[in-house]
């Protein structure tokens, strides 16, 4: 983050690509990395890229076309395992079992003799990384077909084998059966040993979701006795022989300069390394506390220029508009006489993923291999051959189930941080961020303005609707609701903060202002919130959930005691369909609100994993929980004031309501992916319920980090 | 200044060569290779590192190696009895009370703790008492529900 200035970026695809400058640029040259490491392979690459070129994270291969092959996805093993490779990660979304369902389903082999590789670059074909709900509608599919066209070859082999008509071989069990010769073979016996080197055709018939037998039904996670039992290596449990600890000295504010070192006390601490090279200062030594020692000795002074402060974030955002629009221009038609008007805010808010962001990284000769949490492996195995001027050949990442991410692991800031060490020391080196420092050295979800402008006929109908979000994101910007004059716009400002994806990314704000809203709206024409909603919805799913969800609920209610409120919200985005029903229940003395329940209805098309899909809903509502009431990123002058659970609140168990799911399983739609859409319906529903229990409209995430103000 | 400990934990003794001022969890993750406890934040707030002292939940991270000493420390690698998972880690399989399992070892080795004084908790002393660890994930109720069940079954005869 060099400068408060960066490009703006277009309305969609919004923030899953990071478009920071890069944290690190090294001094070390291609000549020194070379002297390093002494072979002479690098001179096979001719390509150099100019530093700064490349903007973080990256992913230069867009357009990179997915191997055709079946071989490059699918191995069947002379032991009868089926390898499958796939360039998905695994952040506790629960795919690996959900693509294992896909796989299962289409190849006719039982799950548990399924093996997924995931997020491996050397092993795995290209991917973009595992983002934007994306997984159930590509991958889940993509797996699909090779597996159909697996199951096709593996026919074909056993028709020329048995020398017996194609048309009557049945696949089942990992085994190809002709009924009539009654010939029966598994597959691995068709194989032997060979790759299944034929093309996917483009186009072949699958299962018909009504017929799945394995998918569409709930099955226990994969891996799962790893994970109670502690046996799983998470990216920061990963160990190499040799390997050293790693810290790094981090710069007063941000976007400091350093202008004096003075390491001299860990320079004399027996095994201690200090590397610096520019702004990058970092410590080696056999443990975390040593190099944590090491590094708190080094004196350091920075110099850093003077930036916005939390508490003026949102007139710096307004005041500091990148490419202003002509915001009320896009409509010929007048503003009607009648509008009624509203600003919505968002705060900034972390991640916080319970693990860190971690990375192991070895050198050998010129082969750099990192182990490390990331959403898109391939991204940063750009990011370190680009930092460190070798080849993505010579770059291998590997993507160990991780601990969690929710959008703040699309980088790879402790991957670059690890190697750097690691070449100076020559030995494998581990960092794993603090919990301050991953609160502060990721990046966080955009804070935003939003300005509504409405105006509603005498039937209750939306005439006019202007809609504008500043900074946080085009996502989920465009009303479902039916409007005769919409104006809808993003507007990209300069902000004060790293920022990028988050879970759901601006479709959260942008569905707490509509949503907030439209109950705005509903009140002013003494409307019920719900049947306002329903003169003005278009989309038969909308509805659908709408309803599934108020009937679950019971809505409308009647109030039973002082304090109880009810709201409702809902909406459309990456092909999911959501309405949440929220309970509040607020204690007028102290102002304390309390979630009492939450019933959300969703619809993503056929359902893969139905208990994979309620976790993810749950999930969902548990984590806009937090970002609804008390989840805020506090930052003044460059600095980070509440690095630390103790200070940044997050939702707990005795915040937890009582949740309810309602699933729309619509097995003639595809699958879309679930994993952020039902986080929309939360805070617009919670802060309509608290506004039906005490008729204070709250317009700003979060809406109660102190309780509320009832005086 | 670093001394020679003896640890005993999950049964094991270990000869530690560690400051006494260093935490149980580096020990236990670095010397010792038990990397089921999990660093969450280092100051006590999230539970991912929690492990039984003397069956009581323990922040490892908050917890220096030398007050441990003749002490009988469980981590999650020592529930689990040749082979047969403790109702606790059955439960939590059974209920998927887990996303990124990240917080899981810390969440059943509180759990642990409090079965070990409290048979038959209800909800709220389950809320209670794990209210201290921190899923981000947002498995709560099905980690509820875990722990209902393995009281459930605790109290049917197994352990």
């Amino acid at each position: 983050m060099n400068s408060l200035s960066r490009t703006p970026l277009p309305v969609e695809p919004e923030r899953y690509e990071f478009h920071e400058a890069r944290a690190y640029v090294f001094e070390l040259t291609r000549r020194d990395l070379f002297k390093f490491l002494g072979a002479g392979a690098l001179i096979l690459c001719a390509e150099t890229r100019p530093l700064g070129a490349q903007e973080s994270g990256r992913g230069q291969r867009r357009g990179e076309d997915l191997p055709k092959e079946i071989g490059a996805w699918l191995h069947i093993g002379e032991d009868g395992v089926v390898t499958v490779f796939t360039g998905k990660v695994e952040v506790g979304q629960n795919i690996r079992t959900s693509l294992t369902q896909a796989v299962a389903e289409e190849l006719f082999v039982p799950p548990d003799q399924i093996k997924l590789v995931m997020g491996d670059t050397l092993l795995t074909p290209f991917d973009m990384g595992t983002f934007g709900s994306r997984t159930t509608p590509t991958m889940n599919l993509q797996l699909r077909r090779v597996s159909a066209a697996a199951v096709d070859m593996l026919k074909d082999l056993a028709a020329q084998t048995w020398n017996v008509p194609r048309e009557h071989l049945v696949a089942a069990n990992g085994k190809i059966s002709d009924p009539l010769s009654k010939n029966s073979a598994p597959y691995r016996d068709l194989l032997k040993g060979r790759e299944l080197a034929q093309l996917i055709p483009d186009q072949d018939p699958l299962i018909p979701a009504t017929e799945w037998k394995v998918a569409g039904k709930p099955l226990q996670r994969i891996d799962g006795r790893a994970f109670v039992t502690g046996a799983h290596k998470y990216p920061s449990d990963q160990k190499r022989p040799g390997m050293l600890y790693g810290k790094i000295v981090r710069p007063s504010k941000f976007q400091a300069t350093l202008s004096s070192v003075d390491a001299s006390v860990a320079e004399k601490i027996p095994g201690v390394t200090v590397v610096h090279d520019g702004n990058f200062i970092g410590v080696t030594a056999s443990s975390e506390e040593l190099a944590t020692r090491a590094a708190a000795s080094i004196k350091t002074e920075w110099t850093a220029a003077a930036q916005p402060s939390g508490s003026n974030l949102f007139e710096y955002l307004r005041n500091n508009l990148e490419k202003p629009e002509k915001i009320a221009a896009a409509s010929s038609s007048p503003m009607p006489s009648n509008v009624v008007q509203a600003t919505y805010t968002v705060s900034y808010i972390a991640h916080a993923p319970l693990e860190p962001r971690a990375a192991l990284a070895e050198w050998s000769g010129d082969k750099l291999t990192v182990w490390t949490g990331t959403q898109r492996p391939f991204g940063v195995r750009e990011e370190l051959a680009s930092v460190f001027h070798i080849p993505v050949e010579s770059v291998h990442v590997l993507m160990p189930d991780t601990g969690s991410a929710y959008g703040g692991k699309h980088t790879g800031e402790t991957a670059i941080e690890a190697a750097r060490l690691a070449h100076a020391t020559k030995k494998p080196v581990k960092v794993v961020w603090t919990r301050k420092e991953e609160f502060t050295w990721a990046y966080f979800r955009p804070a935003g303005i939003i300005d509504i402008r409405a105006s509603v006929d005498s039937n209750g109908r939306v005439e006019y609707w202007e809609f504008t979000n500043f900074n946080s994101g085009g996502s989920g910007l465009t009303t479902p609701y039916a409007a005769e004059v919409r104006n809808e716009h993003f507007q990209p400002t300069k902000y004060p903060l790293r920022q990028g994806s988050y879970r759901g990314l601006a479709a959260t704000a942008n569905h707490f202002a509509r949503e907030s809203f439209m109950d705005e709206l509903a009140h002013q024409t003494r409307l019920d919130p719900l049947e306002f909603r329903f003169r003005n919805l278009k989309e038969d799913r909308l509805r659908a959930v709408f309803e599934a969800a108020a009937k679950k609920f019971g809505w409308p209610r009647s109030k039973k005691s002082l304090g109880q409120g009810f709201g409702i919200a809902g909406g459309v985005e990456k092909g999911g369909y959501v309405a949440t029903c929220a309970e509040v229940a607020v204690e007028r003395a102290t102002g304390a609100v309390r979630v009492v329940r939450i019933v959300t209805a969703f619809e993503c098309g056929a359902i893969v994993n139905p208990d994979g899909l309620r976790n993810q809903v749950e999930g969902s509502n548990i984590m806009g929980l937090g970002g609804a009431l008390f989840e805020t990123v506090e930052f003044e002058d460059g600095r980070i004031l509440n690095g630390a659970f103790s200070k940044y609140r997050v939702p707990r168990f005795k915040d937890v309501p009582v949740i309810e799911t309602v699933l729309l399983n619509r097995k003639d739609l595809p699958s879309a992916g679930a994993g952020e859409t039902p986080i929309v319906g939360v805070a617009p529903a919670i802060g309509n319920a608290i506004f039906d229990a005490t008729g204070v409209r709250l317009r700003s995430l979060p809406m109660v980090p102190n309780g509320l103000n009832l005086s | 200044m670093a001394k020679i400990f003896s640890l005993l934990v999950n049964g094991t003794k270990h000869s530690i060569d560690a400051d006494s001022q260093s935490s149980l969890l580096s020990v236990l993750r670095e010397q010792l290779d038990l990397t089921g406890t999990k660093y969450g934040c280092g100051e006590g707030q999230c539970g991912a590192c929690t492990v039984l002292i003397d069956n009581i939940p323990q922040r490892s991270c908050l917890t220096p190696v030398g007050d441990v000493e003749g002490k009988n420390v469980t981590t999650i690698e020592g529930l689990a009895q040749n082979d047969r998972l403790h109702p606790l880690q059955e439960a939590f399989l059974a209920e998927e009370a887990m996303q990124c399992a990240y917080c899981t070892p810390g969440m059943i080795m509180s759990a642990a703790g409090l079965l070990r004084t409290e048979a038959n908790p209800s909800t709220e002393k389950i809320i209670n008492a794990l209210n201290g660890n921190i899923c981000r994930c947002g498995t709560h109720p099905r980690i509820v529900a875990a722990v209902q069940r393995a009281a459930k079954v605790m109290k049917g005869g197994a352990r």
